[in-house]
């Protein structure tokens, strides 16, 4: 089993989920430059937080047409689970993997703190280690994750069960209050509508081993490795 | 023959718009009372086609393909011959 973790110019958070994949998950992961044409060795991916391009344009617009993306969209009509995180969500929006669009924060910050999630589905590739309705402890670090959806989009995203994670605080109750970015529904995460693409804004490679203070993020890591095997 | 093209991206009407009201408050410091203030960006663009028909084509191509988002945008093409 092998996973490719995604660098695009700009992509800053790739190292860390290396790191986490090969000596806190203990799976087999590298590297992979945008150029690359063909991830048919791969039986996942990861694309990584950052500013890829530096943000032109739109965030993840440039990224999300890059020779690579063509071979995402094909391990992704096989099946294989490909997950992305920050940027990572906001160059699948782009490309048309994911529903939706990252807008500008409703407060027009970087947002940079911990955050606490409910997760809304578990069966999924990225969450069949949590249990549904638990909270879980991520951080944050952006500054476009408000997610928008059209009404019709949103309401498909509600009845196919594909809104993963959404902003709570610490006891479960999903408010304006705890909305860090504006996003409609305080949804944080999503998943395709064949549930092995999902796009989440919070960084669950900062949240994977207990000096970082939290290691809920490692569960996600862990279904995907988990799915991989028994697939 | 060479053509020039300004391509206008707004938000679609009733979406947030941050940037915008930002302004709009800061305007409102400056004493200026303003209904409402919305951002939009401009790209010039200048390319050879062979007819107008065929460069208004092409950046409308390049609107849909990566310049808007159609989820979130509206767009305005406006061209001329280059000078």
């Amino acid at each position: 089993m092998k996973i490719a973790i995604i660098q695009f110019g700009g992509s800053n958070c790739d190292l860390d989920v290396l790191h986490v994949l090969q000596d806190v998950v203990g799976v087999d992961a590298e590297l992979v430059w945008y150029k690359e044409e063909d991830l048919s060795q791969y039986d996942g991916a990861v694309i990584p937080g950052g500013f890829s391009y530096g943000d032109y344009l739109r965030a993840g617009a440039i990224a999300a047409r890059t020779p690579i993306m063509d071979a995402i969209k094909k391990m992704a009509s096989e099946g294989k689970p490909i997950m992305g995180i920050c940027n990572g969500f906001q160059v699948l929006t782009e490309s048309g993997l994911l529903d939706g669009a990252l807008m500008t924060n409703k407060y027009p910050k970087f947002r940079c703190e911990t955050t606490y999630l409910k997760v809304e589905n578990t069966d999924t590739p990225f969450t069949s280690k949590f249990k549904k309705g638990e909270i879980v402890k991520i951080p944050i670090a952006h500054m476009e994750g408000n997610f928008y959806a059209d009404k019709d989009t949103l309401a498909r995203l509600n009845d196919n069960g594909q809104i993963v994670f959404k902003y709570s605080d610490k006891n479960g109750n999903v408010t304006d209050n705890v909305n860090p970015n504006g996003s409609q529904e305080n949804i944080a995460g999503i998943i395709d509508p064949n549930r092995n693409v999902i796009g989440l804004m919070p960084h669950p490679e900062r949240a994977s081993e207990a000096i970082l203070g939290s290691e809920d993020g490692i569960r996600m890591f862990q279904s995907m490795v988990d799915y991989i095997a028994k697939k | 023959m060479q053509y020039h093209a300004e391509v206008t991206i707004e938000l679609k009407s009733g979406m947030l718009d941050p940037e915008g009201t930002t302004i709009k408050r800061a305007l409102e410091h400056l004493g200026y009372q303003t209904e409402s203030v919305a951002t939009a960006k401009k790209y010039m663009i200048e390319l050879d086609a062979e007819s107008a028909d065929s460069a208004k084509q092409m950046v409308d191509e390049m609107c849909q393909k990566l310049i808007a988002n159609p989820i979130i945008h509206n767009y305005t093409i406006e061209l001329g011959e280059s000078k």
